[in-house]
């Protein structure tokens, strides 16, 4: 065991890496499954106990040198109360993901490709994984290209049932490409001007570059201020955030009813997490929101995305899309709390990850559920369905009440938290904004409330039973979990608290 | 977790959450436990506070602490005790009366609206003072919708709107209100406590009181103060016969509540008061529906109560609680005694009514008393408990002529509630008995309700009597029980009861004199009500309507312009287009002018770039 607790940080993205590949090349045996199944759940108690060190270690981050080779030559993989976080998040809906996605999955994709399936399935987690915890900007462009391909291919194995899965696919791969292009520049000239590619040497390098930015002589200003803004557009686009976000709602909508849970609970997080860790720990907060003001950039989008996803949400039909316009509101609630800059809105922005990921897994996979079914995922189909498949239902009602932010579900804490992250900051504007965005998530979730409860099905229309267990059980297990953490927020708070602290204590 | 660890609330919504699933013995034991175990529940929490007060020591009785902030659900205010004591007894004698009704969840409803009331009246902090007033108006809209009638179902969707509105108020102005006292530090940011900045600051609206001022409508709105008082009347007749029982205890009383424990002392309440209890008057007069004219005639009980609240000392504040007390008993008891008299002949309009004195006695009696302490005369509850509000107010009046002030409004308020007492007595004290049981003959020969329906009312005409000639015992648990205590002394003096005699013997000849002014007409008298019957929907209609569909129509002309070719044949409206299906080039468009925006922003934009 020593073994183990010496090399978790590697092991967290050395483990599934090795079982992928093993998984591809096992081949079409029916193996896949349970493989990637070991590998998640394995993953995931990894990545419990990182969390339980960092908790019980204070606010102290943790360096794992890669090979051993020194700091700033190889890659360190970094552990501190913030990834480690983000880390369990992912890991959890991994892992429950995993186990939703065998019935799933099964139905969707041909069984000569399951074993690539369960493959990438496996790599497009290293890749979220590893972007998470690695302290090497290059590294993070490798990996976020992992998880980038690998989704890239999940998406388009979404064919099977509708061919637009295809051009979703390959136009994600554009826009996807471009956005990982830019966070490329951006590193690259940061690389130029400091000759790291280490987050923290390049933090510590920038300083004595700021410093000479009060005098006369100011140094390489125009190259770290424009790979910033080249590394800002690149990570909205892994964010998703508005106006940036076009590629998801396609992506979202004719992908496997699981890979959808798994993105949109994951892929769009480890975007945020990214985007903290940059701001907060490389170029630090006094270059990003004092020196360039980009907060206020960022504020005004995240503003009209919870405005705009919202009311694109209210217009869908499918219900799949909708979720998916609603997550780009809901990304906008992160970015809103990373924006303001303050203990509140970080533990807003950090809650936020781990509760949405909760609330809108929990309501793809019922939805997912409604699609094996029933077959099709438009508002008619989930007319008189409260009656037909009660607790797939309720799973997805009670999503629905965390999106809008009811009280005691998880979606409250988050908004309470960011409510008063924004008026700290003065933003009444905003805290506004936020207020109007439940009283428009009232308005769709309500549209999906009265099909599934109020409509009837149509005469005549196929008998429909509750999903298989195998995909009721991991839908409730987040319905729940969100209803749990809505009601005790202890532990959400504290690690989050913990985090900000940490993330505002590394101010230069 | 103890005993203490539970809110009495939840009490009653346990009970509501197994009534559905039982019946026979087992419905009328949970029933009727249910408020008895609440009651005891609620008074070891009281006795605890009121031990904790003379041993001089901290008095709150349960905190949890949630996302770092202390919530109290078992916390004793002043009021708590008086509030307390009464709900459970309604909870008992509504449940007696309702018991023998077969719908399935209206009494399930009832216990949700009284634990949600309850609830409020043991909340410490504004969280849970939300939750629970939340509560409460799931519950009344339920009890609403389960009368099953189309004016029911339509009355509910009218009354669930205007709470929801005022709940949404309310939120808004904790939030707010919250929100400050986090930002200047305040250790208990939470605390649901008197707001004493109110008391001289209301008149100046601003930043710093806006949320108090929310909260203040909020509450406002669920005690049917002007201009929300119209959907007391609306609703509340809508309901089965138990249900308006329940309905006429607990929105407006748990308002009064709130507004007693926050906003005590604020003069802006002695005006709103006054304005309810001659709008109840002039409403309850011109109304035909005989359960009408008792919800017209809260309105105008809640106006006392508010002006006893306004005026702000501790005889007036006691008056005030008393009051409500008094009320919920006799409101209750009329409620009743209308609601048998539907039950038993099936018309609810007084023109249909009349000579009902033959067959149902009982059912006559306690009307009669109900009645008569509603016009509080000697010896009934209502003598005991307003008489009390307008000595407190005369007193004030006369303190504040000591120290030189102004208080031309108080002998106004005394005044005006003076005529009001009179014009109690003409609508609810003479006009609904005399209309109902007396007057002409109507023919009809129904018996008096089942046993438990008699006993309930029974009970509660007991209470009446006992409240008028023992006030003691409810005097005992009033806010501020030295004060009471002192106003027991001097009640039955000879020169006050010469006064209230002559007032309501002298209104009662008018009455009579009166008579044929008076008479029903079938009528619908619209209120400001009548702004979301008729108003909204017509200006939604034939105004707003018209401007989204031309609006509509310039939106298509634009998006059918921008570019990008829908990728399915998906029938769609215009908007939705909006950031539906897009050429992969758009989105590379707007990646370029993000990067442009930014470069902007930090090279041209910035002063310092």
């Amino acid at each position: 065991m020593d073994f183990v607790h010496q090399h978790l940080p590697a092991l967290v993205v050395a483990l599934p890496l090795v079982t992928g590949l093993v998984t591809a090349m096992v081949g079409r045996r029916g193996a896949g499954w349970w493989i990637a199944m070991g590998s998640s759940a394995a993953v995931f108690a990894l990545c419990a106990q990182l969390l339980a060190n960092v908790a019980g270690g204070g606010s102290q981050s943790v360096t794992y040198l890669l090979g051993n080779w020194p700091i700033p030559y190889g890659i360190g993989l970094v552990v501190d109360p913030l990834n480690a976080a983000v880390l369990a998040t992912v890991a959890l809906i991994g892992c429950v993901v995993t186990l939703y996605a065998r019935r799933s999955m099964a139905q969707e994709v041909p069984e000569d490709r399951s074993h690539f399936f369960w493959a990438l399935w496996q790599f497009c987690q290293v890749g979220l994984l590893g972007i998470t915890i690695t302290g090497d900007a290059f590294n993070f462009y490798v990996l976020l290209e992992i998880s980038s391909l690998s989704t890239y291919t999940l998406i388009a194995m979404g064919k099977g049932r509708d061919r637009r899965a295809l051009t979703a696919a390959i136009n994600y791969l554009v826009i996807g490409s471009i956005g990982a292009c830019f966070y490329l520049l951006g590193v690259a000239y940061l690389y130029m001007v400091t000759g790291s590619l280490n987050m923290a040497d390049i933090h510590a390098r920038l300083q004595d570059i700021f410093a000479t930015w009060g005098t006369d002589a100011p140094v390489y200003r125009k190259t770290v201020i424009a790979g910033f803004a080249f590394i800002m557009v690149g990570l909205s686009l892994k964010l998703a955030l508005f106006p940036l976000h076009l590629w998801l709602p396609n992506a979202y909508t004719y992908a496997p009813a699981a890979v959808t849970a798994l993105l949109a609970s994951t892929a769009t997080k480890v975007g945020a997490y990214g985007f903290i860790r940059v701001i907060y720990t490389v170029v630090g907060p006094d270059f990003a929101w004092r020196y360039l003001h980009s907060d206020y950039i960022l504020m005004i989008c995240a503003m009209m995305a919870i405005l705009g996803g919202s009311l694109m949400a209210i217009r869908q039909v499918n219900v799949k899309k909708l979720l998916a316009y609603s997550s780009i509101g809901q990304i906008g609630y992160i970015a809103l709390g990373i924006a303001s800059d303050n203990v509140y809105g970080l533990q807003a922005a950090i809650i936020h990850i781990f509760n949405h990921a909760l609330t809108k897994g929990a309501m793809f996979m019922a939805v997912g559920c409604v699609l094996y079914r029933v077959g099709g995922v438009r508002l008619e189909h989930l007319r008189g369905l409260g009656r037909k498949m009660p607790l797939t239902m309720a799973a997805f009602t009670i999503g629905g009440l965390g999106l809008i932010g009811v009280p005691m579900t998880a979606g409250f804490v988050s908004k309470w938290y960011l409510v008063g992250g924004t008026l700290e900051r003065g933003w009444m504007g905003a805290a506004g904004v936020v207020l109007v965005g439940s009283v428009l998530a009232l308005v769709y979730t309500w549209r999906c409330i009265e099909s599934i409860y109020f409509g009837k099905r149509e005469e005549g229309a196929p008998e429909v039973r509750e999903a298989p267990l195998s995909m009721l059980v991991p839908t409730l297990l987040l319905a729940v979990a969100s209803l749990y953490f809505g009601m005790d927020s202890r532990l959400t708070s504290d690690i989050s608290a913990q985090a900000a602290h940490f993330l505002l204590g590394v101010r230069p | 977790m103890t005993i203490n660890d539970i809110p009495p609330g939840v009490v009653l919504l346990v009970a509501a959450a197994i009534l559905p699933f039982v019946s026979g013995k087992a419905r009328w034991v949970v029933a009727l436990a249910a408020p008895i175990i609440a009651m005891a529940d609620g008074w070891v929490a009281i006795s605890d506070a009121w031990a904790a007060d003379a041993a001089g020591s901290a008095r709150y009785i349960s905190q949890w602490q949630f996302m770092g902030l202390t919530l109290r659900p078992v916390f004793v205010h002043a009021p708590t005790a008086v509030f307390a004591t009464i709900f459970c007894l309604m909870v008992a004698g509504g449940s007696l009366y309702a018991l023998n009704q077969n719908r399935r969840f209206e009494l399930a409803a009832a216990m949700v609206y009284a634990g949600g009331a309850l609830g409020c009246v043991f909340s410490g902090d504004l969280i849970s003072l939300f939750v629970f007033w939340e509560i409460m108006t799931l519950g009344s809209t339920t009890i609403l919708w389960c009368a099953r009638t189309e004016g029911s179902y339509r009355a509910g969707l009218r009354y669930f709107a205007l709470h929801a509105v005022g709940g949404v108020l309310l939120l808004a102005g904790i939030a707010l209100h919250v929100g400050q006292l986090v930002g200047q530090g305040h250790p208990d940011p939470l605390a649901f406590t008197h707001y004493s900045q109110m008391v001289e600051g209301w008149t100046s609206f601003g930043w710093h009181n806006a949320g108090l001022w929310l909260m203040l409508v909020g509450m406002l709105v669920n005690a049917g103060a002007p201009p929300f008082s119209a959907w007391i009347g609306d609703a509340y007749p809508e309901a089965t016969e138990s249900g308006t029982v329940f309905l006429s205890a607990f929105t407006t009383k748990t308002a009064v509540f709130t507004l007693m424990v926050a906003f005590a002392g604020v003069e802006v309440l002695v005006y709103l008061g006054l304005w309810m209890a001659v709008y109840g008057i002039i409403y309850a007069i011109l109304e035909n529906d005989m359960r009408r004219i008792l919800a017209y005639s809260i309105v105008n009980q809640v106006g006392f109560m508010l002006v006893g609240i306004g005026v702000g000392t501790k005889l007036s504040i006691d008056g005030a609680a008393a009051h409500a007390f008094a009320h919920i008993v006799y409101k209750a008891l009329l409620m009743m005694s209308a609601g048998s008299v539907l039950y038993a002949t099936g018309r609810r309009k007084c023109t249909q009514l009349g000579g009902l004195y033959r067959t149902m006695p009982i059912t006559m009696w306690c009307g009669i008393i109900g009645a008569l302490a509603i016009s509080s005369f000697p010896l009934t509850s209502g003598f005991t408990t307003k008489s009390m509000i307008l000595t407190g107010i005369t007193e004030q009046a006369g303190a504040m002529a000591i120290a030189g002030q102004s208080h031309d409004h108080l002998i106004a308020a005394w005044f005006i509630l003076e005529a009001a007492s009179a014009g109690v007595f003409l609508h609810a004290g003479i006009k609904f008995p005399w209309f109902v049981f007396f007057n002409k003959d109507s023919g009809l020969r129904p018996a008096d309700p089942p046993w438990n329906m008699r006993a309930a009312m029974i009970l509660f005409a007991g209470l009446c009597l006992m409240l008028g000639m023992f006030p003691g015992p409810l005097y005992a648990i009033l806010p501020y029980a030295a004060e009471a205590a002192d106003y027991a002394n001097v009640i039955y003096n000879f020169e006050y009861l010469l006064s209230m005699l002559a007032l309501l013997l002298f209104s009662g000849l008018a009455f009579f004199v009166l008579l044929p002014l008076l008479k029903r007409s079938e009528t619908l008298t619209l209120d400001t009500d009548w702004l979301y019957r008729r108003f909204f929907p017509r200006l939604w209609k034939d105004v707003l309507m018209p401007i989204v569909r031309g609006l509509e129509a310039a939106q298509k002309v634009v998006l059918e312009n921008l570019p990008g070719k829908p990728l399915s044949g998906e029938p769609r409206s215009p908007l939705a287009r909006l950031g539906t299906e897009w050429a992969v080039s758009v989105p590379v468009f707007v990646i370029s002018a993000m990067l442009l925006i930014y470069l902007l922003m930090y090279f041209v934009i910035l002063p310092n770039g």
